[in-house]
C-alpha cells in the first residue's frame, strides 16, 4: 500500500496557502443563504460579500509571509499575485459600493442577490486565475470567471441591449477560450506537460517544431488577448462595455483584465522564458520564436486602434471602452519587454488606473442615473451644474491621458522608462504619440463640461453627500499617488518577481 | 493499417477547422455554439490521443474531462442567455441583433 502521508501533508500545507480564497467561497455560500433567509432585504447579500472581501483583504495581508507552490503544482501562491489579487478585491469593493447607489439597477426588478453572489464568484475565478500555473488550472479559471461575468453583464435582462451585451460576451467567450484549449492541447502534446515551469523546462532542453509551437502560441494568446481586450481579439469590448451595467463594466475593464495580465504575465514567465534562475531579472526567450516582437506588435495594434476609434464616439461609455482597449495597449508595452522592471511597470500601472478607471465610470453611472443619458452632450454645462462632479472628472481623465499631477502620469512614465530601458526606444515613441491622440477624446470631454451649455447652469445637480464622499474617495488618490508615489513603487518592486522554482 | 497519432491528430485538425467554419460563416447562434462545441471536442481528442500515444501520464485524460465539463457549463450559460434574446428579438439570428452601433 502507498503511503499517502506527504500528499496529505502537502495538501493540509495547501490549504494554509489558500486561505483567502476559502474566505471568498464561505462569503458565497453565506451570501446565497443570506438572500434566501431575509428576502426583503434587497442588499443583504451586497452586504455580506462586502464583509467577506474585507475578511478577505485582512487574511491577504497575512498571506505575505505564505509563498509557494500548493495542491502540486497546480496554483503559485507568490507576491506578484499577491499584488493583483489587491488589485482585485480593491475594485470589486468598489464596484459593490457603486451598486448599493446604482440606479440602473434598481429600476423594475427588485432581486438583486445573485447580482452580489456572482460578483464573489468571479473575484473567486480570478483569485485562481493570477495563480494559475498549469494549463487546466488556468482553463478552468478564466471559465469560473467569465460564466459570472456572462451573466452579469446582462442581469438587467429586461433591458434590450443588456441582453445583446451579453450575447456577445459569451459567443465571442467561448469561441476564444475554445481557441485558447486548442493551443492547450497542442502544447501540450509538444512537450509532454500541462505544468507551465515544466514545458518551459522541455523547451529549454529540446527543439520542438517551430510552426506547431508558434501556432499553440498564438492560438493561446487569443485566449488572454480576448480577456485583456487586446486588438485583434478585442471586438466584444465596445458593445459588452457599453450594454452591460455600468458597475458590471467597471469591473470588467479593471479587475478581469488585471486577471488576464497576471495569467499571461505568469505564462509568459514560466512556459516560453527561461527563468531558472531566480535572480536574474531579464528573461530569455525559449525557442527561435520571437515573442517580444509578437507582443510588441500586438500593444502597437491595441493601442492604435483603441486611441483612433475612441476619437469619434459620442457614447461615454464606448468612448471609455476603447480608452481601455488603449490602455491594454500601453500595458502590453510593457509586457513585451519579458523582463522583471516590465512587470513592476505593469503593477504601478494597474494599480493607478484602478483608481482612475473606476472613478471616472463611477461618474458615468452618477450622470446616467441624473440625466438618464450616456451621451457626451448630457455633460454639458456639468462643470457648473454639479462643481464638485465636474472637477473630480476632469481630474480622472487627466490621469487617464497621463499627464502629471495625477496617478496616471505616474504609471506611464514607468512603462515608458521599462520600455526604454529594455532599448525599445520606437515601440517608447508609438506609446507617447498615442498618448497624444488620447488627449483630444479626453479633453473634448472636459471642453463639453466647461465650454459649452454654460447658461444651463441653473439646473443644478445634486448629489448626497454619500455619494459626495465615494468620488472624493477615488479622485483624492488619483491626486495624492500623481505626487506621493513612493510607497506604491516600493511595493511593486518586492512584488515584481514571478515564482518560477518549482 | 495500424491506427497512430497522427490519425488522431488530423481528426482532430478536421474538427477545429470545421468548428471554426461553422462559429465564422453560421448565423444562427445555436449553430455558432454547434460550432463551439466542436472545437473544444477537437481539443479534447488531441489531449487523449497525445496522453494515449506521447507515454505521457493521465494529464491528458484529465484534461478533457474538465474541458467536458466546462463546455457543458458555458452551454448552459450561453442557452440560457439566447433565450432572453428571443424574447426581446424573436429571432437568435447572431447578424441582426446588433443594436449598438459605432
Amino acid at each position: 500500500m502507498t503511503d499517502i502521508t506527504p500528499f496529505t501533508t502537502h495538501l493540509l500545507q495547501s490549504m494554509q496557502a489558500f486561505v483567502p480564497e476559502t474566505a471568498l467561497i464561505v462569503t458565497f455560500l453565506l451570501a446565497l443563504a443570506a438572500d434566501l433567509i431575509w428576502k426583503k432585504q434587497r442588499h443583504i447579500s451586497g452586504y455580506m460579500a462586502l464583509a467577506g472581501f474585507i475578511v478577505t483583504g485582512f487574511l491577504l495581508v497575512q498571506q505575505q509571509s505564505v509563498t509557494g507552490i500548493t495542491f502540486s503544482g497546480m496554483l503559485v501562491i507568490d507576491h506578484f499575485g499577491i499584488f493583483i489579487k489587491w488589485v482585485i478585491l480593491l475594485s470589486a469593493m468598489l464596484v459593490v459600493l457603486f451598486s448599493f447607489i446604482s440606479g440602473e439597477l434598481h429600476q423594475a426588478y427588485t432581486r438583486l442577490g445573485e447580482y452580489y453572489i456572482l460578483i464573489v464568484g468571479m473575484v473567486f475565478g480570478m483569485f485562481l486565475l493570477t495563480g494559475a500555473s498549469n494549463l487546466v488550472m488556468i482553463y478552468l479559471a478564466i471559465e469560473t470567471m467569465s460564466i459570472s461575468s456572462y451573466i452579469l453583464s446582462g442581469y438587467t435582462k429586461f433591458v434590450r441591449r443588456a441582453s445583446e451585451a451579453s450575447m456577445k460576451y459569451v459567443i465571442y467567450g467561448a469561441v476564444s477560450s475554445g481557441v485558447m484549449v486548442y493551443g492547450f492541447s497542442l502544447l501540450f502534446g509538444l512537450t509532454g506537460s500541462l505544468q507551465l515551469h515544466d514545458i518551459g523546462a522541455y523547451l529549454q532542453q529540446h527543439s520542438v517544431d517551430n510552426l506547431t509551437l508558434l501556432m499553440a502560441g498564438i492560438m493561446i494568446l487569443a485566449g488572454f488577448g480576448y480577456k485583456i481586450s487586446a486588438v485583434p481579439f478585442h471586438y466584444w469590448t465596445p458593445d459588452v462595455y457599453e450594454g452591460a451595467p455600468v458597475t458590471i463594466t467597471a469591473l470588467l475593464s479593471v479587475a478581469s483584465k488585471a486577471a488576464g495580465f497576471a495569467a499571461m504575465l505568469r505564462f509568459f514567465r514560466l512556459a516560453f522564458t527561461a527563468p531558472f534562475t531566480a535572480v536574474d531579472a531579464d528573461w530569455t526567450v525559449i525557442g527561435s520564436i520571437d515573442w517580444h516582437f509578437v507582443l510588441a506588435v500586438l500593444a502597437v495594434l491595441t493601442m492604435t486602434l483603441g486611441n483612433l476609434v475612441a476619437l469619434w464616439q459620442s457614447n461615454m461609455k464606448r468612448m471609455l471602452a476603447y480608452s481601455s482597449i488603449a490602455h491594454a495597449g500601453y500595458m502590453l508595452m510593457a509586457v513585451a519587454v519579458l523582463n522583471d522592471t516590465g512587470v513592476a511597470a505593469i503593477l504601478i500601472y494597474f494599480f493607478t488606473y484602478m483608481i482612475m478607471n473606476l472613478g471616472a465610470f463611477l461618474i458615468v453611472q452618477l450622470v446616467a442615473d441624473k440625466t438618464g443619458s450616456e451621451d457626451l452632450e448630457a455633460y454639458s454645462g456639468l462643470g457648473y451644474r454639479s462643481p464638485l462632479i465636474g472637477v473630480a472628472l476632469t481630474v480622472f481623465l487627466i490621469s487617464l491621458t497621463g499627464l502629471p499631477p495625477t496617478a496616471g502620469f505616474i504609471g506611464k512614465l514607468y512603462v515608458f522608462t521599462s520600455v526604454i530601458s529594455a532599448g525599445y526606444v520606437w515601440l517608447a515613441i508609438v506609446g507617447v504619440l498615442n498618448s497624444v491622440v488620447s488627449l483630444y477624446y479626453y479633453v473634448r470631454v472636459i471642453r463639453n463640461m466647461y465650454l459649452r451649455d454654460v447658461e444651463s447652469q441653473g439646473s443644478k445637480i445634486t448629489f448626497t453627500p454619500a455619494v459626495l464622499a465615494l468620488v472624493l474617495l477615488l479622485a483624492v488618490p488619483t491626486l495624492i499617488l500623481g505626487i506621493w508615489f513612493g510607497p506604491l513603487v516600493d511595493w511593486a518592486n518586492l512584488s515584481m518577481a514571478i515564482t518560477a522554482f518549482h | 493499417m495500424e491506427i497512430g497519432l497522427s490519425h488522431y491528430l488530423i481528426i482532430s485538425a478536421l474538427l477545429f477547422s470545421l468548428g471554426l467554419y461553422g462559429v465564422i460563416s453560421r448565423k444562427h447562434a445555436v449553430m455558432v455554439l454547434m460550432g463551439l462545441e466542436l472545437i473544444l471536442n477537437a481539443a479534447n481528442i488531441n489531449f487523449v490521443a497525445f496522453a494515449r500515444f506521447g507515454g505521457m501520464n493521465m494529464d491528458g485524460q484529465v484534461a478533457a474531462v474538465f474541458v467536458i465539463i466546462l463546455a457543458a457549463a458555458e452551454a448552459a450559460v450561453a442557452l440560457a442567455i439566447l433565450l432572453n434574446i428571443y424574447q426581446h428579438f424573436k429571432h437568435v439570428n447572431l447578424d441582426e441583433v446588433d443594436q449598438m452601433k459605432e
